[in-house]
């Protein structure tokens, strides 16, 4: 804020403070730029990136190839090119891994919300949500996939329709945690003077809850759905390799992580590769919630 | 029922605020928190009724239940015409700008994610359709009126100390013109040169603004110095009810005279000479109240009587309410105004 003549300051922008405190937090920076790359190599990659198509001799002779300068990230079993399928596989993980936390924090902060405010709606609410936890998740996502596949399949097209299905099965079946750390907060939250402040002026619940208890929520929901995205990327992975993902000649990362692993001590770089991209996902997608949580809070702002 | 005088801003009658106990596996309902149990008193309007009393004695219950920010277990709290405690929801709603509330710790009141505005113009949101200028060139002037500098208005809470956070409390209450406030404890938290200011404050507005104010406080002298009328609180019940000078002077029901005979005087020879009631044992479980007088048990005075009836707030002198089986044989010899008495018995608690 600077002293004008005027005397009194228009109201400051809060997407421009909010972007000015981001851009103070060198880890949220760092790890902003190494998404934004891992998007970049994952979208625009393969309109750059499009080896020769190969015949079935030439493929025979060029599987398990090292990394080279024709192929940077080397071949895999079947001599396919490893860099072209970390790229395809790129937008499938990244958008599996966003989508299914992006469900599933709604879900979850839904549900929290709903059951820390509302005292009438805790009780089943949370029941629901100790039955979600208790259900063995690997069993129950594999009825879903086997029940729904081919129905969604026939609706959306294989690709499509195996997309939808893992992201909703993902979403719906890892909220929980972040439901129980909402309502968990929630619940400190409403006894707060200024909710009952706002109660007294005769705010509507839904008020309330959109003004003063959402944006108080934010850090832990920031925290659940860093971890999320990590979570989802590894679990469709779990999924593709039981079979109950994405066809198996649809790379993802997870998918390309566990070909690997049976060539793991001859061929380390087609472990390490997917691997490395999960995991600077992971970090870089944490580091920027750290930021963004930051960056939220005026207390810290402020500095 | 008063016909003499204008009929009070505020009247409260019989109010009751039990909290239930649940126990055990079941979560039976086994008893109650009696926070506050059968309290009656009537405010004028431009008013300041004190309500004091020492800690976890319900006080801030009884503002809070006045205000329906809990649902009141029993009786009618009627404030300019209506009665609040039960008013259907959207009439409540709209009936919300007439009474507000400061609260005690303005650190823990103004949501630390939000601007000066926007903790100021919340009840212009909630109640008003104007336009942003309109409610922008409301909020300066509540600023003005709370005496705090217009350039402020895009800072958030943390920017700003405790007695200015108070303020910042103080504006947004008045942000719909309410005619009745409760001020919870609003100088608790903040140092001995703040609270005379914020006291100030709030006097100022009164005369400015023609307030009615319900101050709860535990600092007896700061009520002597704002409140007309007094009402001393215990375990839930008012034990008395007078005018302020009359209470501080001279007070009748023994645990007011113990709870005054704590306020520091200044004159060290008066001081030496006066003698410090001190009560033994610990206030009785409101969960557990005594059959009798809830003070039964520490009163210094205390009789067989009171051991087994609850004794009624009746008027024992002109204008002074006192719940005591000390002036009860007064009362019935009428010596002193006892039309009068028998008239505002009506208003006292449970028969």
């Amino acid at each position: 804020m600077t002293d004008t003549d005027l005397g009194v300051p228009p109201p400051e922008s809060l997407r421009a403070a909010v972007w000015a405190q981001f851009r103070k937090h060198r880890g949220a920076v760092f790890g902003l730029v190494v998404l934004t790359l891992l998007i970049i190599f994952s979208v625009v990659g393969p309109l750059v990136w499009s080896p020769e198509k190969l015949s079935v001799v030439e493929a025979l002779k060029s599987k398990n190839l090292g990394p080279s300068l024709v192929h940077p990230m080397g071949t895999d079993q079947l001599g396919r090119d490893q860099m072209q399928r970390m790229m395809a596989a790129g937008r499938v993980s990244l958008a599996v891994g966003f989508v299914a936390m992006v469900i599933a924090i709604f879900l979850g902060t839904l549900i929290g919300v709903l059951a820390g405010y509302f005292k009438r709606l805790d009780g089943p609410l949370m029941r629901l949500t100790d039955m979600f936890l208790a259900l063995p998740l690997i069993p129950l996502l594999l009825v879903m996939v086997m029940l729904f596949r081919d129905r969604i399949a026939g609706v959306l097209g294989p690709e499509m329709g195996a997309f939808v299905l893992i992201v909703s099965a993902i979403g719906i079946t890892s909220w929980m945690q972040a439901a129980r750390i909402v309502r968990g907060e929630v619940l400190a939250l409403k006894e707060r003077e200024y909710v009952l402040a706002s109660r007294s002026i005769g705010a509507r619940p839904f008020r309330v809850i959109l003004r003063h208890i959402l944006p108080n929520v934010v850090s832990p929901v920031m925290v659940a759905a860093t971890l999320g995205v990590a979570e989802a990327i590894i679990t469709e992975s779990v999924l593709s390799f039981l079979g109950l993902g994405f066809p198996p000649d649809f790379p993802t990362w997870g998918r390309l992580l566990y070909e690997g692993l049976d060539y793991f001590q001859y061929y380390p770089e087609r472990v390490i590769f997917p691997g490395l991209a999960i995991s600077l996902t992971v970090l870089s997608v944490n580091y920027i919630g750290d930021g963004l949580r930051d960056a939220l809070d005026p207390r810290i702002r402020g500095r | 029922m008063l016909d003499t005088r204008p009929a009070p801003l505020v009247q409260v009658e019989d109010l009751r605020m039990y909290f239930p106990i649940y126990t055990g596996i079941l979560r039976r309902h086994t008893g109650n928190v009696k926070a506050v149990d059968g309290v009656s008193f009537s405010i004028q309007a431009g008013e300041t009724l004190g309500l004091v009393g020492e800690s976890g004695c319900g006080k801030s219950t009884v503002g809070r239940a006045m205000l329906r920010l809990y649902e009141p277990t029993g009786g009618r709290v009627v404030i300019d015409g209506d009665d609040v405690a039960h008013l259907p929801p959207e009439a409540l709603r709209r009936k919300r700008p007439t009474m507000q509330m400061v609260f005690q710790d303005p650190q823990a009141s103004l949501n630390p994610r939000m601007t000066l505005a926007q903790i100021i113009s919340e009840p212009l949101d909630e109640h008003t359709d104007w336009s942003r200028d309109k409610k922008i060139e409301r909020v300066h002037e509540l600023m003005d009126q709370v005496g705090l500098n217009r350039r402020f208005i895009n800072r958030y809470p943390h920017e700003f100390s405790g007695g200015q956070r108070q303020r910042i409390g103080i504006a947004r209450a008045l942000a719909l013109n309410p005619r009745f406030i409760v001020c919870d404890e609003p100088i608790a938290a903040l140092d001995v040169s703040i609270q005379a200011q914020v006291v100030n404050l709030l006097e100022d507005l009164q005369d400015r603004l023609g307030l009615t104010y319900l101050f709860i406080s535990h600092d007896l002298s700061m009520v002597r110095h704002l409140a007309d009328r007094v009402a001393v609180m215990y375990l839930g019940r008012i034990a008395e009810l007078s005018p302020s000078a009359d209470l501080y002077a001279r007070p009748l029901h023994p645990y007011a005279e113990a709870l005054l005979s704590a306020v520091n005087e200044p004159d060290p020879a008066i001081a030496a000479r006066r003698k410090r009631i001190i009560l033994k044992g610990d206030v009785p479980s409101p969960a557990n109240p005594p059959v009798g007088c809830n003070f039964c048990t520490r009163c210094p005075k205390v009789m067989d009587i009171c051991r087994q009836v609850k004794p009624d707030l009746v008027e024992v002198e002109p204008g002074r309410l006192v719940a005591c089986h000390l002036f009860e044989s007064r009362q019935a010899a009428g010596t002193t105004g006892a039309p009068e008495a028998t008239e505002r018995n009506q208003q006292g608690v449970s028969q």
